[in-house]
């Protein structure tokens, strides 16, 4: 180990340049010292310099954590590439870390490369309390069991010499200390600087800038080494955001008009961002009473006029599920948004988690078809709102989108969107109703039909979560209830003949074919593509339609001799105490792909509350194929 | 006639000379016991359909679960029968998308005071205008004689056959606690002159009218009000020219007493009482904010969303 040394070295050696593809680094603070802002405009900068970005918030679960503890360790993990990332990646290369307890847990959670540079405020070893100083000797101690290399900073002194409070602004002489290492334009930095503190004072802005210029010189006079990771101007525009806010700007572009919400995390933040722009667009966000008046009002609203969404996490689709039924039941349309996090019950609010497939395919009682989409990609959260909104108008059924915290928190660029009024929804028709319409004319082949919106004359009629006939009236008599459950189910079947089936990633044959659906698409590709460099014939597919699922799946899989799923959720593991092949709990899209397909679909999933890391999952290929490639 | 000048255009032009009979109101036939409060209910509320010439296709009733929430099926209305306790969200979500639409809620006591308690206090608070009328017969009757929240301590049911445990819930007095909520009035099935002009004066307030009317379930709770049907003295009018007016009913209710339904001190104090069954209006304010109002956004044309979303998109560009 090659701990470096603070102190300034007379006329130093040139820094040695290293250069690499990709590189990932992380800023960790106790909750509240700017640690995210530091991050988040190094990665905006990154990105409009041509690098490919992934941005992933590291968030406490407790909403005030005691100071220096290894539990509230929060800021931002940035993984710079050449070319686009797809996803946080394994480890970190270099970390900027305000004190050495919020480095223990990135070390703890083997967060960190063995030869990842940590570049840590040591003001605390010089602390007047014994106890600081002798966790910080603890900490340096369990540090020194792999061979990073710590670079001490003593971060609040050299702000000190030029503002009285270095708690506020340490973050923006970190960024200067990135900047140098990086080789970032200082100008767009500025720039987005004063984009961050808009609402602040002019006094605010320059304060933060000499804080960034301090760093930046700092770390000229002090950091021997600079990372460059070629960069590339895009081809087209870009925007960067994270999934929630694609969500949310996609509604807009989908021409809904009402988001009818419960505060729930990590959900909510798609109703903050609509909250502020919704209105000058002609739509609204309404915060419900709880979780079930929110779909009731989305569903009231739809059923009056334009689709309307609800947004939600885990528990609230819990909660909605009594409403869901009723909006399939009586062919409202609706959109959902499920962002998952871990569960079951409260479970893990702020982490990832792909165990709501299940529940958001059956949670309502009785026969209840309905849509389930899963974008894979921020970019796809923006899109596929557009899809579900008109999947939900066309079908009138319920559209659930499941995304997750991943994709919520992520932040990456994706080409800014061209949009399409065609997207939007069309002005009501309150035309007088066709002669002889019905609520519920189906369409005997497909169980389409065309529904009547009040307000349009001639169209009268109660809607009923009772079972019903064609006219909307009760009915009871099992040859209706067979019928007009076969409607709302082939609506489904209909869909699924309109769809194609989903690409393979790499040979359409192989020893081993991954599939995954929503937010592990980028981590899965990556690691297919290193074990097909180490020679193992593996590929990948990804589902974005859940229910109905995509054709040809059983086709797909017959190129290959065994095929498994990567999920975020639980499953147990053959071998583990009284677990058989016949008891075995698999991962949920296994689950289902096993009764659609009658195929022997094994599982690889994990549920550490982060990400899956692109190098767990070519772990699993590996224990699961013949190794190089010897079939 | 009701309406906004933006329905216009979609309205027929015939309609201005069309006059809507109260048989042009009627839905299936009311499929309630015979005796049942809710017919009484019906025949009030198509009256004053007819009375105000409301068009069938601008007018909403929603209902959640239960006896009386069959009601929209009996009406020649847009009709949403939804979820027990549920029809409050479902209004609202209407009235948001479209608040020209003449709404109309009717629920049961369990439905709007036991499953659906958490949804009618924010609904009153929310204060949209729409006339919610609560059908209070004291029981369940659908699901055949459980205790509900309103039902008087003693009585024996299904799932209480000692007789309920807890003294009866108040809605009035809960109704009268709720912030914003801008008029609260009660009236009973059973004196059909005060059901329509209660029903009447709830209409053509501008906010939520939350009616709460007593009623006698003829299987389950035949005999609840049975003292007070039989002697009008047991009942306390409250007259005032901005509340229920109903000249008729001096000659049968001699007890009266003169309450401005703006004093809500006097409205609370009045609900406390449970010697007497005070019929009126309790408490009205239209100067309270409706929240359809205050959340009004102008539409926009798809041409015009889109361009200010890529506006929007400029805010995220690298």
């Amino acid at each position: 180990m090659s701990a470096a040394s603070s102190s300034a070295t007379a006329a130093p050696a040139p820094p040695k340049v290293l250069r690499v593809p990709e590189h990932t680094v992380e800023i960790v603070s106790d909750s509240g010292e700017g640690a995210q802002k530091c991050a988040q405009i190094f990665a905006a900068v990154s990105a409009k310099m041509g690098n490919g970005v992934w941005t992933v918030e590291l968030i406490p679960a407790e909403i005030q954590p005691p100071p220096r503890v290894p539990e509230g360790a929060s800021g931002n993990r940035v993984r710079l590439g050449e070319h686009a990332v797809t996803n946080w990646g394994d480890r970190t290369n270099l970390v900027i870390a305000f004190n050495e307890q919020v480095l223990l847990a990135r070390h703890r959670l083997d967060a960190l490369d063995d030869d990842a540079v940590l570049l840590v405020e040591d003001k605390w070893a010089r602390d007047d309390d014994p106890e600081i100083v002798a966790a910080w000797n603890a900490a340096m101690k369990e540090l020194s069991t792999r061979p990073y290399r710590i670079v001490p900073v003593a971060m609040e002194d050299e702000c000190l010499t030029i503002v009285d409070n270095p708690k506020k602004g340490k973050n923006m002489f970190a960024l200067g200390i990135l900047a140098r290492i990086y080789d970032r334009d200082m100008t767009r930095i500025k720039d987005q600087i004063a984009h961050s503190f808009r609402k602040k004072s002019e006094e605010v802005y320059a304060q933060n800038v000499s804080l960034l210029e301090l760093g930046y010189h700092w770390a000229e006079d002090h950091i021997d080494f600079r990372v460059e990771i070629p960069t590339h101007a895009a081809e087209k525009p870009l925007v960067v955001m994270n999934g929630n806010e694609a969500i949310a700007l996609g509604a807009i572009a989908s021409g809904m008009e009402l988001c009818a919400m419960y505060p729930i995390t990590p959900a909510t933040s798609v109703s903050h961002l609509l909250s502020e722009v919704f209105e000058k667009f002609g739509g609204m966000v309404h915060q419900a009473e709880d979780e079930i008046a929110a779909c009731g009002v989305a569903i009231g609203a739809s059923y009056a006029g334009k689709v309307a969404f609800t947004v939600t996490s885990g528990p609230g689709l819990a909660l909605k599920t009594e409403f869901l039924g009723l909006a399939i039941m009586t062919e409202v349309p609706l959109v959902l948004v499920n962002v998952q996090r871990g569960g079951p019950s409260t479970g893990l609010p702020t982490k990832v988690e792909q165990s709501d497939l299940l529940a958001a395919l059956f949670a309502a009682t009785g026969d209840a078809p309905h849509i389930v989409l899963a974008p894979a990609t921020i970019e796809e959260c923006f899109h596929i709102m557009v899809t579900a909104r008109r999947l939900a108008e066309t079908f009138r059924t319920v559209v659930m989108v499941l995304t997750d915290a991943n994709l919520a928190t992520g932040v990456t660029p994706y080409p800014k969107p061209e949009l399409d009024e065609r997207w939007q929804a069309a002005p009501l028709d309150l035309a007088p109703v066709r002669e002889g319409q019905k609520p519920y004319g189906w369409n005997t082949e497909t169980g389409l039909t065309q529904r009547i919106i009040p307000g349009q004359p001639g169209g009268m009629h109660t809607l009923t979560g009772l079972s019903h006939d064609e006219n909307s009236k009760v009915a009871y008599s099992s040859g209706i209830h067979q019928h007009s459950s076969a409607m709302r189910s082939r609506k489904l079947a209909v869909l699924q003949s309109l769809l194609t089936p989903p690409p393979v990633y790499g040979p359409a044959k192989g020893d081993l074919l991954i599939v995954g659906w929503g937010s592990t698409k980028g981590a899965i590709e990556e690691a297919v593509d290193r074990a097909r460099a180490e020679g193992i014939k593996v590929s990948s597919t990804h589902l974005r339609f859940l229910s109905p699922m995509e054709p040809g799946i059983k086709k797909i899989f017959a190129g290959f001799k065994k095929v498994m799923t990567v999920e975020i959720n639980y499953s147990d593991e053959i071998g583990d105490p009284y677990v058989t092949e016949e008891n075995r709990r698999r991962g949920q899209l296994a689950f289902l792909l096993r009764a659609s397909t009658l195929v022997d679909v094994d599982c690889w999933t994990r549920v550490p509350g982060e990400p899956l890391r692109p190098g767990s999952i070519l772990e699993a290929i590996r224990g699961r194929t013949p190794r190089g490639g010897a079939a | 006639m009701s309406i906004s000048c933006g329905l216009l255009p979609v309205l027929n032009l015939d309609a201005g000379e069309h006059q809507y009979e109260m048989s042009e109101y009627e839905g299936a036939k009311a499929r309630w016991c015979p005796g049942c409060g809710d017919h009484s209910v019906l025949t009030s509320v198509q009256r004053l359909l007819a009375a105000e010439q409301l068009i069938p296709d601008q007018t909403m009733f929603v209902s959640g679960i239960g006896c009386s929430s069959r009601f929209p099926h009996y009406l020649k209305t847009y009709g949403f029968h939804g979820l027990h306790g549920r029809a409050l969200p479902v209004a609202t979500g209407i009235k948001l998308h479209r608040p020209e639409l003449n709404v109309f809620v009717v629920m049961g006591d369990g439905d709007c005071t036991s499953i659906g308690a958490g949804h009618w206090l924010h609904a009153m608070r929310y204060n949209m205008d729409m006339t919610v009328m609560m059908l209070d017969n004291g029981i369940y009757g659908l699901t055949k004689n459980q205790t509900s929240p309103t039902t008087p301590q003693g009585f024996k049911s299904n799932t209480q056959p000692k007789g309920s445990w807890l003294p009866p819930m108040n809605p009035i007095e809960i109704a009268l606690g709720v912030t914003n909520a801008s008029f609260v009035a009660q009236t009973a099935e059973w004196a059909p002159a005060h059901l329509y002009a209660t029903l009447r004066a709830a209409y053509h307030h501008k906010g939520f009218s939350f009616v709460r009317i007593l009623q006698r379930c003829p299987v389950f709770t035949p005999l609840i009000f049975q003292q007070a049907v039989q002697d009008p003295a047991r009942i306390t009018l409250m007259v005032h020219d901005d509340g229920v007016v109903a000249p008729e009913l001096n000659n049968i209710y001699s007890s009266q007493v003169h309450h401005d339904p703006r004093d809500l001190a006097a409205a609370r104090a009045m609900a406390e009482q449970t010697e007497k069954i005070h019929l009126g209006v309790f408490f009205k304010d239209p100067s309270k904010p409706r929240y359809e109002e205050t959340r009004r956004v102008a539409p926009h044309t798809p041409a015009e969303r889109v361009a200010l979303l890529d506006k929007e998109l400029d805010r995220y560009a690298v």
